[in-house]
């Protein structure tokens, strides 16, 4: 058995499934945020894979530009979980549900 | 057309004509622009522009008697241009104008100098001279103007004039009443002229009265019918005949002076000053002339047989001014030599009439405002002056000679009964019935105001008389009610031939001196009826009546008839147009917006506010939106 790059697509979309399940069922917001990163982990992984078929380096300039904007996002966004955490004792994405109709 | 009408240039003294209507102008707008700054001398202004005004006048006129050609023109400049159609601010004066601008700023003159006195204590004293000379500009255009726009011009000014001072004590919801009903019965007949003017311009391409004078005889008769009719029902509205009658009496909420100028010397006078103009329309055409010869004689027995029944001193007045316009309206319906006849009655009425509401507004003013004549009686002793002038203006407008009334009416009496066919009897007794009509009503109102025992209200001690700032204007009216007739009768339809034609008379169904003794004998015989049953007084409690005298006290049902109509039906219209509109139009509207709004409320429920529900919803789109792609590339639904 051949390690061929329909596997490493198999498992980014495995990842990216298990990243979007966990998104939908989990409350808390460590862990969701751990999930978007899996999803964008999966996404990196099917970037590259792309690159190798295809034989070209754009794939792995892009992955490249994502972990970037994902340590950014990341930055920013445990900011915004501290501070909610800190005024509301709580890191349940359901309990901030003040931002509706 | 057997004479072209040509106007020539104005030179010398003429040139400066415009003056004639730039002093008032200019004197109105100095009293209204500068307000209260101008309060304490403002009525002074006002009748020295009047007065500077007649004295133009008068040059003017002496100027114009040294003329070859009578009618002359001054056009200062291009008012209206659009394709071929072009109207000058012209202004024409020619023997008709003449007369009548004398008319205006003589009388005008006078009656300026009286409300100087009857004003006095009014506070809008400055405001009411402002309008007063507004007016007397406007009618200065109408009668200047040489053509009809700006006749229409000036049509609309005294309009707007009439309006602003029936209304002139607005707090009073009777004069704001009256006022809006005058103005909005003028309207229908504005209307009817404004259509007269379109009417000649697409038929002759020009509205100037020397091209339409020219050209008249190009029309057919059909279309002059039409265009007569039209300038008929104009001159109505604006003088208060039947059809167009019922604004006229109800206009003297005003002040006094005020129904003295306009709604019974000279406004009102403006629709004969229409007919008059256009005589070469209404001779045109032999049916037109029968039906303003209706209306004139209807409308004279209509205001005579109102005034009757009115208790009111100046709306008797004012029914007996619609029913001496009514014989206005007969001469000149009558055409020929009576166009001349009309206006000498016009002249004369103008002296007589404006004395006797001056006379009246005297009377007035000595009791406290107190109109109802069942309230005064035995004032002879206490006002002489107003007792002597108005008894003068009395008999000349019941025309005894040798007072002015006689020398103008009669004339018109007879000739009607010189019309070619029956109607000649018709006509003819229609106008002697009125004169004995006119005797009664007005012997009636002398009687009761000054004669027999006293009736006033408990609040009078003893009249007084007037001021003599407005006894002299009275005393001058006076002098002009006895004469003018006499001195006008032969030598102002001469001076007027240029203008309205020279024409033969007919022969009359009654030998002349008949009809003078029928008249004369119909004057005494009302006016001793009124005599007998009026010198004792009368009753001062309203008394039950016979079905003529209450319909003749509701104004012949006049108003009853506008009302259920006109008025009813308009109201009703109006109703359904406004329940459309809130209902149909405004609830199409309203409609769309409750339901968007709704909508949008049940729609905004999806924002939970759950970041979990949110990132779901975009997890189903982009699944959907790759499902497409899919579907599209591997061609599932082809």
């Amino acid at each position: 058995m051949t390690l061929t790059p329909e596997w490493y697509l198999l498992l980014a979309a495995a990842l990216f499934t298990i990243g979007a399940v966990g998104v939908l069922i989990r409350r808390n917001a460590i862990v969701l945020f751990m999930c978007v990163e899996l999803m964008l982990n999966a996404a990196n992984l099917a970037l590259v894979t792309f690159s190798r078929i295809n034989g070209t380096l754009d794939g792995q300039i892009i992955a490249f530009f994502v972990m970037v904007v994902a340590a950014a996002e990341v930055v920013v966004g445990l900011a915004i979980i501290m501070s909610i955490f800190r005024t509301r004792r709580s890191a349940s994405v359901d309990d901030s549900n003040l931002l509706k109709y | 057309m057997e004479h072209t009408v040509q106007f020539a240039p104005a030179t010398g003294l003429l040139s400066g004509m415009w003056l004639l209507v730039a002093l008032p102008a200019v004197s109105a707008a100095v009293l209204l622009l500068l307000g209260r700054r101008a309060d304490r001398w403002g009525h002074w202004l006002g009748c020295l522009s009047v007065g500077a005004a007649f004295v133009l006048g008068l040059l003017s006129f002496f100027a114009l008697r040294g003329q070859e050609n009578r009618a002359v023109q001054l056009n200062l400049w291009e008012f209206i241009s659009a394709g071929s159609f072009r109207v000058d601010f012209g202004l024409l004066f020619d023997p008709l104008s003449a007369v009548f601008v004398l008319l205006i700023t003589g009388v005008g003159f006078l009656i300026h100098v009286y409300a100087v006195g009857y004003m006095e204590h009014d506070e809008g004293r400055r405001r009411f001279f402002g309008y007063f000379n507004l007016f007397v500009a406007a009618m200065l255009v109408l009668v200047l103007g040489n053509n009809y726009v700006m006749t229409f011009l000036g049509w609309e000014g005294v309009g707007l004039a009439s309006y602003l001072l029936i209304s002139f004590w607005y707090v009073r919801p009777s004069a704001a009443t009256a006022g809006k009903k005058a103005f909005l019965m003028n309207r229908v007949g504005d209307a009817a002229f404004v259509i007269a003017i379109f009417l000649l311009f697409a038929q002759l391409g020009t509205v100037n009265f020397d091209g339409v004078a020219n050209q008249v005889h190009t029309l057919s008769s059909g279309v002059t019918l039409m265009l007569g009719l039209l300038l008929l029902l104009g001159a109505t509205g604006k003088s208060g005949q039947f059809p167009l009658t019922a604004w006229l009496p109800d206009a003297m909420e005003g002040p006094t002076p005020v129904s003295a100028l306009i709604h019974a010397a000279t406004m009102v006078t403006g629709g004969v000053y229409l007919i008059a103009r256009s005589n070469f329309i209404f001779t045109a055409n032999s049916t037109l002339q029968l039906v303003v010869v209706s209306v004139g004689a209807l409308t004279l027995l209509i205001g005579a047989i109102i005034g009757c029944a009115k208790d009111d001193i100046k709306r008797v007045l004012a029914w007996s001014t619609v029913s001496q316009i009514g014989y206005m309206f007969l001469g000149v319906g009558l055409g020929g030599a009576a166009y001349a006849l009309a206006i000498v009655h016009l002249l004369a009425h103008g002296f007589f009439k404006a004395g006797l509401f001056l006379g009246a507004g005297s009377v007035m003013h000595g009791m406290r405002d107190q109109v109802d004549i069942r309230r005064f009686g035995g004032l002879w002793k206490y006002m002489k002056i107003t007792w002597v002038t108005f008894g003068l203006a009395w008999l000349a407008i019941i025309g005894l000679p040798p007072l002015s009334g006689f020398f103008s009416k009669e004339p018109i009496i007879v000739a009607a009964f010189e019309r070619k066919d029956w109607t000649a009897w018709l006509f003819g007794i229609a106008a002697l019935l009125g004169a004995g009509l006119t005797a009664f009503y007005m012997t009636r109102l002398f009687m009761l105001t000054f004669h027999g025992p006293k009736r006033w209200t408990d609040d009078i001690e003893h009249p007084h008389e007037s001021p003599p700032i407005m006894t002299i204007p009275l005393v001058l009216l006076a002098v002009g009610s006895v004469a003018a007739g006499g001195l006008m009768v032969g030598p102002v339809p001469k001076w007027l031939t240029p203008v309205l034609g020279h024409e033969v008379r007919g022969e009359a169904v009654l030998a002349h001196s008949a009809i003078t003794i029928l008249a004369i004998a119909v004057t005494l015989i009302g006016a001793g009826l009124a005599y007998l049953l009026f010198r004792d007084g009368t009753a001062t409690a309203p008394q039950p009546a016979g079905a003529l005298v209450t319909a003749a006290r509701k104004n012949l049902y006049i108003d009853a008839f506008n009302e259920a109509v006109f008025e009813k039906p308009g109201i009703f219209l109006t109703r359904a147009l406004v329940f459309l509109d809130g209902k149909g139009i405004d609830g199409a509207v309203n409609g769309i917006a409750a339901s968007v709004g709704g909508g949008s409320g049940r729609l905004r429920r999806l924002q939970t506010g759950f970041v979990r529900s949110y990132a779901m919803s975009m997890l189903t789109g982009a699944l959907l939106v790759v499902a497409a792609f899919l579907a599209v590339q591997y061609g599932w639904f082809a």
